[in-house]
Formats: C-alpha cells, sequence, structure tokens
C-alpha cells in the first residue's frame, strides 16, 4: 500500500510535468488555455493524493481553490480576453521547437540530478515531489523567456506557480497559512495582469510584448 | 512587557493597513495627503518606541535588533517621504497629470506598501514574510503604472513579471528551507518560524539549506535589484512616481536585502553548508561594476540615479558577502547613508522634472542659477552618494574599502575601480546639470517642500562628522549577530 500511494504520487507530479512540455509547444492561444486548465486538473488530483496520504485534510482546501480558480475560472476569464482581444485564432511564432524541447529535457535532468542528491535524507515521497516541483518551475521560466505573448507569459507564469503549489503540498504539514497565501497571490496577481491587460489594449492596441519592447530604453 | 511590545509592532503594521482602508475612500486629495502624512508620521513615532522595549518575542511578529535598525530606517524614509510627496501630487493635480481618482489610489497604495514592508521586516516566521514581500511587490507595480503613458505601463509589467519571477523562487527557496527543518523540528509551525530555526540550524540537512540559499539568493536578489536580475529597475523607478522612485529605492530594496541577510545567518548557522558570502560577493560585484560603467550612457535623470542604486546595492551586498564584524558595521551603515541619501536626491529630482517639465539631462542645465535651493540641493545630494568627504557615504564606503583590503586584498580592486567609474560618471552628468547657462523653465516657481531634502542631507553630513558612541554600539552588535 505505501508503495502503492508513493507511485501514483510520483505518476500525478510526473504527469504535470508531462503537461509543461505539452505547454511549451503550444502555439495556439486557444490550446495553451486548454492545456492549461489541464494542468491545473492534475495538480488538483496531486495534491488531492496527497492530501490523502498525509491524512492531510487542509490540503483539499488548496485542491479545491487549483480546481475552481485554475481549471475553471481563470481559462474561462482567458478565453473571454483573447477574445474580447480578437486574438483567440493567432498563431504565436516560437522560435525553434526542437530546441526549446531540449532545453525542457535539460531543465528537467538538471533539477534531478540538484535536486534528488540535495534530498537524501528527507521522507521519499516529498524527495520526487520537489524534483519534479523545480523541473516544471524552471519548466514555466523557459515558457516565460521564449513567449512574447502577454497572455502566453501569464500562462507560463501559472504553470511555474503551479509547481510551487506541488512543492509546497509534498513537503509534509507544511502550514496551511502559505498555500492558501500561494492561491490567493495567484488570483491577486491574475486580477492585476486582467487590468493591465485592459490598458495595455486601450493603448497599444495588442498584447504583442513585441510592440512593447519598441518603446523600452531611454526616450528620444 | 511582551504584551506592551507586541502592541507597537502590530501598530507598526496596523496603523498604515488602517490608513490605507481610510485614504481608499478619501476623494479630497489634500485631506488624503494630510492623513497619509499623519499616518506615516504616527507610524514612524510608534517604530521609534521599538529603541526603548528593546527586543521580544511574538507568534507572527518578532523585533529583534537587527529588524529594529530596518523599522526605523524605514519608517523615518517613508515618514519624509510622505511630506515631499504631498508637495510633489499638489503640483502632478495642478498640471493635470494625474486625476483625483489617481491620487486616491495612489495613497492608499502608499500606505499599503507601508504597511507590507513593516509586516515583511517584522515577520516571525518565513512564510509571512514571503507574502509581505509579495503584497509589497504588488502594491508598487500598481503604483509604477499609475501615469498610464505606453513607457509606466510596460515598466510596471517588466518590474511585475521579473517581480514575479523573484518571488516565486524565493517561494521555493522557502519551501526547501522548511523541508530542510522538518526532520529536525518536525511538522507544522515550528519548522518556518525564526527563532526555532535559529537555535536548530546547525542539524538541518547542509545540502537542503545549500540549494535552498541559492534560490533564496536569486530571488530575493531580484528585489534587491542585483545584476543580472536588475532589468525591472531603472524602468520602474523612471516611469513611476518620483515619491515612489524615492521608496524603492531608499526602502524596498532594503527590504528585499532584510529577507538574504536573515538567511545568509541561518546558513552561518550551520558549520556544514555553503558559506554564503562568495554568492553575494560575485553577484554585488557584478552590480557595482555594471552599473557603474551603465551610468555613462543614461540620459534620462532618473534612471541615472536608480542605475546608482544598482551600484550601491551591489556596494552592500558585497561588504555583507565579505563578512566579519567590521564588513558587516559598514555595510549597514552604507545602506542607511544610501537610504537617506538616494531618497534626499530623488526628492530634489522629482520638484527638478516637474519646474523643467523634462526628465532629460540634456535640457536640464543651470539648476543652480534658476533654482538655487533645488540646484544646490542637487549638488549636495551628489556630492554626498559619489562618496566625497565629509558627508555619511565617504565614511561607509571608506570603511567597506578598509575592511576588504584587511580580509581580501585582491577583492578591493575591482571594488575601488567600480566606485571610481561611477563618481566620474555621476559627476559628470552633475556638472552639466547644475552649472553654465540656464535652460528655459517650464515653471519659474514650483511649491516645494524643501524641508525633508535638506533634513536628509543633515542627518547624511552628521553621520560624516560625527557618530553618537551609543549608535556606533549598537549598530557593532547587529554586526556581530550578522556573523
Amino acid at each position: 500500500m505505501e508503495h502503492l500511494s508513493l507511485d501514483i504520487a510520483q505518476l500525478l507530479a510526473g504527469a504535470l510535468v508531462l503537461v509543461s512540455f505539452m505547454l511549451l509547444y503550444q502555439d495556439r492561444l486557444q490550446g495553451l488555455i486548454n492545456i492549461f486548465a489541464l494542468h491545473a486538473f492534475v495538480l488538483t488530483l496531486s495534491v488531492a493524493w496527497q492530501a490523502y496520504i498525509q491524512h492531510a485534510p487542509h490540503l483539499y482546501v488548496t485542491a479545491g481553490i487549483a480546481l475552481i480558480f485554475k481549471a475553471l475560472v481563470i481559462p474561462i476569464s482567458l478565453r473571454t480576453i483573447i477574445k474580447r482581444l480578437r486574438i483567440h485564432r493567432t498563431v504565436e511564432m516560437i522560435g525553434g521547437v526542437g530546441v526549446t524541447m531540449l532545453i525542457g529535457i535539460f531543465l528537467t535532468a538538471l533539477s534531478l540530478v540538484v535536486m534528488l542528491p540535495a534530498t537524501a535524507s528527507a521522507d521519499p515521497l516529498a524527495r520526487e515531489d520537489i524534483a519534479f516541483a523545480l523541473a516544471i518551475v524552471l519548466l514555466g521560466l523557459l515558457m516565460m523567456v521564449t513567449r512574447r505573448n502577454a497572455v502566453s507569459q501569464i500562462i507560463g507564469f501559472m504553470s511555474l506557480e503551479n509547481g510551487l503549489i506541488l512543492a509546497a503540498a509534498g513537503a509534509n504539514g507544511m502550514p496551511l497559512v502559505v498555500e492558501i497565501s500561494v492561491a490567493f497571490s495567484v488570483l491577486i496577481a491574475f486580477i492585476i495582469i486582467g487590468v493591465f491587460l485592459f490598458r495595455i489594449r486601450e493603448r497599444f492596441d495588442t498584447v504583442d510584448l513585441y510592440h512593447l519592447d519598441r518603446v523600452r530604453g531611454e526616450r528620444n | 512587557m511582551s504584551s506592551n511590545l507586541l502592541l507597537i509592532s502590530n501598530a507598526l503594521v496596523s496603523v498604515p493597513a488602517a490608513a490605507a482602508c481610510v485614504l481608499a475612500f478619501q476623494t479630497d486629495y489634500r485631506r488624503s495627503a494630510q492623513i497619509n502624512l499623519a499616518a506615516s508620521g504616527v507610524t514612524f513615532l510608534f517604530a521609534l518606541t521599538l529603541l526603548l522595549t528593546g527586543p521580544e518575542n511574538g507568534t507572527y511578529l518578532f523585533v529583534d535588533d537587527l529588524n529594529i535598525v530596518f523599522i526605523i530606517l524605514s519608517t523615518f524614509v517613508g515618514f519624509t517621504t510622505s511630506i515631499f510627496s504631498a508637495s510633489y501630487i499638489g503640483h502632478e493635480i495642478d498640471t493635470g497629470k494625474l486625476t483625483s481618482a489617481n491620487v486616491r489610489f495612489y495613497h492608499a497604495m502608499y500606505q499599503a506598501l507601508m504597511c507590507s514592508m513593516n509586516l515583511a521586516l517584522l515577520a516571525a516566521n518565513i512564510g509571512l514574510m514571503w507574502v509581505a514581500v509579495e503584497i509589497a511587490t504588488l502594491s508598487t507595480v500598481l503604483m509604477v503604472g499609475l501615469y498610464r503613458t505606453p513607457h509606466a505601463l510596460e515598466a510596471a509589467w517588466k518590474y511585475f513579471i521579473l517581480g514575479s519571477v523573484g518571488i516565486a523562487l524565493a517561494l521555493f527557496g522557502t519551501i526547501l528551507v522548511y523541508m530542510g527543518a522538518q526532520p529536525v523540528l518536525g511538522e507544522g509551525y515550528d519548522g518556518m518560524v525564526w527563532t526555532s530555526l535559529m537555535q536548530h540550524a546547525s542539524q538541518f540537512n547542509p545540502r537542503m539549506l545549500n540549494v535552498a540559499f541559492v534560490f533564496l539568493m536569486l530571488g530575493y536578489g531580484t528585489k534587491v535589484g542585483l545584476a543580472p536580475m536588475h532589468a525591472w529597475l531603472p524602468d520602474a523607478h523612471a516611469e513611476g512616481p518620483t515619491p515612489i522612485s524615492a521608496v524603492l529605492s531608499g526602502l524596498l530594496l532594503n527590504v528585499a536585502l532584510h529577507a538574504v541577510l536573515r538567511f545568509k545567518m541561518l546558513l552561518a548557522a550551520n558549520a556544514a553548508a555553503i558559506t554564503p558570502g562568495p554568492l553575494m560577493i560575485t553577484l554585488g560585484l557584478a552590480s557595482l561594476i555594471f552599473a557603474a560603467f551603465m551610468l555613462y550612457r543614461r540620459d534620462d535623470i532618473k534612471r541615472l540615479f536608480a542605475y546608482s542604486s544598482i551600484e550601491h546595492m551591489g556596494i552592500i551586498a558585497f561588504a555583507f558577502g565579505v563578512g566579519g564584524p567590521l564588513a558587516n558595521f559598514a555595510g549597514l551603515m552604507h545602506m542607511a547613508m544610501h537610504s537617506l541619501t538616494k531618497s534626499a536626491i530623488f526628492f530634489a529630482v522629482g520638484h527638478i522634472a516637474q519646474v523643467k517639465g523634462t526628465q532629460k539631462i540634456a535640457d536640464i542645465r543651470g539648476l543652480t542659477e534658476s533654482h538655487p535651493a533645488l540646484g544646490w540641493g542637487l549638488v549636495a545630494g551628489v556630492v554626498a552618494i559619489v562618496g566625497l568627504p565629509p558627508l555619511g557615504v565617504f565614511m561607509s564606503e571608506f570603511l567597506v574599502v578598509s575592511s576588504t583590503f584587511a580580509q581580501q586584498p585582491l577583492l578591493a580592486i575591482p571594488l575601488v575601480f567600480g566606485l571610481l567609474v561611477a563618481f566620474g560618471a555621476i559627476l559628470l552628468r552633475l556638472i552639466g546639470m547644475a552649472f553654465g547657462e540656464a535652460t528655459e523653465s517650464k515653471e519659474s516657481a514650483v511649491k516645494a517642500s524643501l524641508v525633508p531634502l535638506y533634513a536628509h542631507l543633515a542627518l547624511v553630513l552628521l553621520a560624516g562628522l560625527y557618530l553618537p558612541p551609543h549608535l556606533v554600539a549598537w549598530f557593532q552588535n547587529v554586526a556581530r549577530l550578522l556573523g
């Protein structure tokens, strides 16, 4: 039983890494949002499983927040936003999918190499989780770096936060304060970004950060 | 005694929080500027009473010798900035750059920022500290975007993205610290409380702490503005309202630095963990030298001083990285001097940009002739920040250099080199702006409040000439704590 619960936890965490890879190469905004919803859903399952095996009922709350806000509310509102901005059919240019994927694989390997020896003495369950969580965080960062579109950057950031929640859930008995605050800060962050998006839309008629880059730097 | 102190530390958080709520509903901008000022003043007074009560522990908040220094500095600059802010915002309203709705929002966010910074400094728990730093980031993001121009929005967006990534990395580090502590301290709240962490740090898994520190250093280091994670800082300083530039440079960078220092102390308490010094020295030197060269290419006055902030945060991080009682003392001293001087400079720059109607250095000439009070204020501030005697920054920089010579002479070479490069760059710009034939001013007289500017400069001068022995003893004590 012990072994099985560990396997399932690993399976879910691994699945989350896999979905992070799917986010990397998806070039349609609509598709990206759908995959993010899937990401959040897998996170929900993973956190709920942690709650079950750790007998930590407060983690169910975290799982619930992930399900409701991240898998439902956020994807739906993002979809409305991109429709309103008329960018829902946009195909984004991502330079070199192959290279990006290779870097992604490298980052995943790196996080395993870094985390597994460092956590050798920790609980095996937390150990695997934290290694996968680091991989998800790094993949989220990679996605933010490779994308120019504001919406994809937001999704990259949120997938990164999902990795953090996986890590927090895996750390046995980490106080509730932090998890809730993480979830809420994501919500706050989302609202703020939403506000920003509308203003950016007002001013530039685009949410492509490439256009923002043109006004960068010193004024001439 | 204990309940007494908790009252004060609670007040430090709740006064600004209450003020933020009141200000959110206050439509008259004159009234709200007064409330802002009063709230900042009361918070500062509460901070001063900490001097009498001394260290204590609470469940969520705690006060020790280290954070008293930060709290007093932070509430003082917060208070003087609110005086400057009142006259600055008044002018922005008169010229129609900001509407009263903007200003209502601005004042509420100002107090929210003060609240979150005090919370971050007082937090007894690494999770709570993280939350407070995150709130501080979010509130400054909103203020940086206040002018709604494309530049301001881009600056806010960049700050938001880089700040969030930094915050995310810091959270990962925080989780790792908890995981490292958990086998020793058990599950639950204890594993995140500073006092219990510090007590048992020697038994934690050192490899876990090592990895955690790298994340914490990069995460909170982004907020300190260390190169190469500094990209948000010049934009945020240049495009936001000037009082926010003053608060960012003078306070928020220090708050992030305080977090780094706490974790540095944690690692120092574990003999098997890496020494955090070299990482801080590297980032510090990189920031110093990079910013020193970047100073030559600036043509925007606020951007110029933003790069100077990167330079000085680099020096401070370097000093704490070198470590030892003397270098830590120098680092603390330099941090205090930089906060006071840099915010004074921004007070001057804010009004200068208003009278000249531009932030472009090339269009600002002959300030000492056209606006003697502001012009000479800027000259004094710049003379202080480049580290000329007899002002306080000279003394603290001298201490940094001499303590480096004493411990690691080779490192003093790049340090002095960076200082000299920055010195030349800033003076070069200053001469053009302050002297020569005056350019046309947009407005002959701005109702400038010069009190905060000259008060800060007087303090910096005083610190350069004479440090009260009590203060020296206190800073030495804190320096020893830092290890």
